[in-house]
């Protein structure tokens, strides 16, 4: 049976989370299918359709689809579910927004931040803040699931040469409207994708101090990243939070300044490869994961460490 | 005629009962769950988020009803009664087993939003056990309302809500028109503590129990859990005295920097 995969763009561009959803759904079947919901974007086709493993390209290019609104691409997904044995997203805040809806309109259950494919219906996701592995089976007709990009390598971006159908269904709600967005511009890479990441907690002090994180960060080419405490105390925008219920990242190089290491930080960047933690609090328990820890006071190492790069 | 200008405006909230967020939990040595016995439990925070909101909505005189819905065994009344305390009006446990899937939970408490025919229904994004942030989108869908997931804002006028959502790249802004299904983001707000006299009031408040038989539902799962493995561990790795240090061992050791 085939696999239908809802792509994460921007109508411009194909977020790299795609490509770890496509990485995952080559376990499941070789009949990938992407759909790809918007409004003129054309160009977010054309790259889905080049990337590895891909068979076949829906593209929806409408109004009804600009900004990616749950109640109408949820029901256009049902309208072309048949057939599709497994319906995935990438575990983003559109995919977790999008696909439960999907589920629940087709009367099946959802499995949410898969990490592990061991069948065609068996799956491993985590669950409390990653402190269990969860190996859950589905009987469903159709498996929905949001995939956690750490836990697939994405597949190449070129290579591919799906064919693009286009999908003439429009499906607008009248109950909801995009009003406006605010959307964070940087030169840096985005967290998600970033093979170095940076990251401050409550030990900052405040938002002007993550200018020297930022300054580290743009000698290594690197994302800055925050806890929740950074974020509630307003040093940093809501995006930038990592954890379990921020974002999960697992780079090559996470360095930790002023984070105690909450077990919900955690939950976020264990999977790193690399774990560095700054800190002058030789007991906080972000050292029982580093391994390399610095105790010292931040404002020291910090722009020391940049003057050494 | 709009919700607000009827003078009545009827909020439901669902309140879970999970493990309390400072537990470290671990698994069953037999892998088939983990470890529950003897562990703090607590109303789930972004429930608690919920709560909070829906009790501020009817301080502004915005809505004039607060009933909040648990499923589950009968534990969860207590978490009911915390909700009752910091100031919602009524309670309804939906006697069940503990561990339903999402898309049965929601189709309880789709079932009970539609019976009281409430304006708005806040629930938290995620349950910090299940972490599935699924349960509120399903509920939305079932009843066919529109949805703002990750709200880090809600402004009510007329008959829509504009609400504020945490996502990827920033802020969104959505105007869904009522009833409709909001769920919570950790920046909406901080929730108050009950206090003792509140509490003790709580316990008068009404707390209705009814079934999954009474309400029609069919709460059969097709999913099944097989095994529940803890992570590989992670080890402390070493510490190192000075930056210097660092920056050579991130070379030469790790060799995650040229
Ligand atoms: C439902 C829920 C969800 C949550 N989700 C998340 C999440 O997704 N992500 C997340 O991060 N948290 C999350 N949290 C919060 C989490 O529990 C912690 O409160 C939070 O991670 C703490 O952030 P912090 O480490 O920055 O702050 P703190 O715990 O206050 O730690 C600050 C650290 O900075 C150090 N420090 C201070 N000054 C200096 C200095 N000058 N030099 C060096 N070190 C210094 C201190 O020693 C301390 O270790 C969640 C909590 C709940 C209840
Ligand atoms: N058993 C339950 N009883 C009441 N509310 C629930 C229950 N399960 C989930 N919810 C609600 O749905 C939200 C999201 O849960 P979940 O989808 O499981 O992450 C929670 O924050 C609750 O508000």
């Amino acid at each position: 049976m085939s696999l239908l995969i809802i792509a994460e763009h921007d109508n411009k561009e194909l977020k790299p989370s795609t490509l770890n959803t496509i990485a995952a759904a080559q376990k499941i079947t070789n009949d990938i299918h992407v759909l790809v919901a918007g409004m003129n974007c054309q160009t977010v086709a054309e790259q889905a359709a080049n990337a590895i493993s891909v068979t076949q390209v829906l593209l929806a290019d409408n109004g009804a689809y600009e900004h990616q609104l749950a109640e109408n691409i949820s029901k256009l997904v049902v309208d072309i579910a048949r057939g599709y044995g497994h319906i995935l997203a990438p575990a983003t805040t559109a995919g977790k927004n999008l696909l439960p809806r999907v589920a629940a309109l087709l009367d099946v259950a959802q499995l949410s931040d898969v990490i592990e494919v061991i069948s065609n219906d068996t799956f491993i996701r985590p669950i409390y803040a990653g402190n269990a592995l969860a190996t859950v089976k589905s009987s469903d007709a159709v498996k929905v699931m949001t995939i956690r990009a750490t836990g697939f390598d994405p597949v190449a971006s070129q290579g591919g040469s799906a064919t693009i159908t286009t999908l003439e269904q429009v499906i607008i709600s009248e109950n909801s409207q995009f009003v406006s967005e605010q959307l964070a511009v940087s030169d840096r890479p985005e967290l998600t994708a970033a093979s170095i990441i940076v990251s401050g907690g409550r030990g900052m002090g405040n938002g002007e101090n993550f200018q020297m994180l930022e300054a580290v960060a743009d000698k290594l080419g690197a994302a800055v990243g925050a806890s929740r405490a950074a974020v509630d105390a307003g040093f940093v925008p809501n995006d930038w939070q990592v954890g379990q219920t921020g974002k999960t990242v697992a780079p090559d190089l996470y360095i930790a300044v002023g984070i105690s290491g909450a077990i919900q930080h955690l939950a976020g960047m264990k999977d790193s490869k690399v774990i560095v933690a700054i800190n002058k609090d030789e007991e906080a328990p972000i050292f029982q994961v580093a391994d390399y820890g610095l105790v010292a006071d931040l404002f020291d190492a910090v722009p020391e460490l940049e003057k050494s790069l | 005629m709009n919700i607000v200008d009827r003078g009545f405006m009827k909020i439901l909230v669902t309140v879970k009962r999970v493990v309390d967020y400072n537990v470290k939990v671990r698994v069953k040595a037999d892998h088939s769950a983990v470890e529950l016995a003897n562990v703090k439990m607590s109303i789930n925070p972004f429930c608690e988020i919920a709560v909070e909101e829906a009790i501020r909505l009817k301080e502004k005189g915005i809505a004039s009803e607060i009933v909040v819905v648990s499923v589950g065994p009968k534990s969860c009344q207590e978490t009911l009664r915390t909700a009752l305390a910091l100031g919602a009006d009524r309670g309804i446990q939906i006697e069940a087993a503990d561990g339903l899937d999402s898309l049965a939970v929601a189709k309880l408490i789709a079932k009970v939003a539609k019976d009281e025919s409430a304006d708005l229904i806040i629930m938290g994004k995620q349950a910090i056990d299940s972490d599935n942030n699924q349960t509120g989108q399903m509920v939305a869908a079932l009843l066919d309302y529109p949805q703002a997931t990750f709200a880090s804002e809600i402004v009510v006028e007329n008959n829509v809500a504009k609400v504020t959502r945490e996502i990827d790249g920033g802020l969104q802004i959505l105007s869904v028109t009522l009833p409709a299904v909001v769920t919570t983001d950790l920046r909406l707000n901080e929730p108050r503590f009950a206090s003792l006299p509140n509490i003790m009031k709580a316990k008068k408040k009404p707390l209705d129990v009814k079934t999954a038989e009474e309400l029609g539902v069919n709460t059969d799962s097709n999913i099944e859990i097989i095994t529940v493995m803890p992570p590989s561990d992670r080890k402390a790795g070493i510490k190192v005295s000075s930056v210097a240090e660092l920056v050579e061992k991130l070379k030469n050791e790790a060799k995650v920097l040229s």
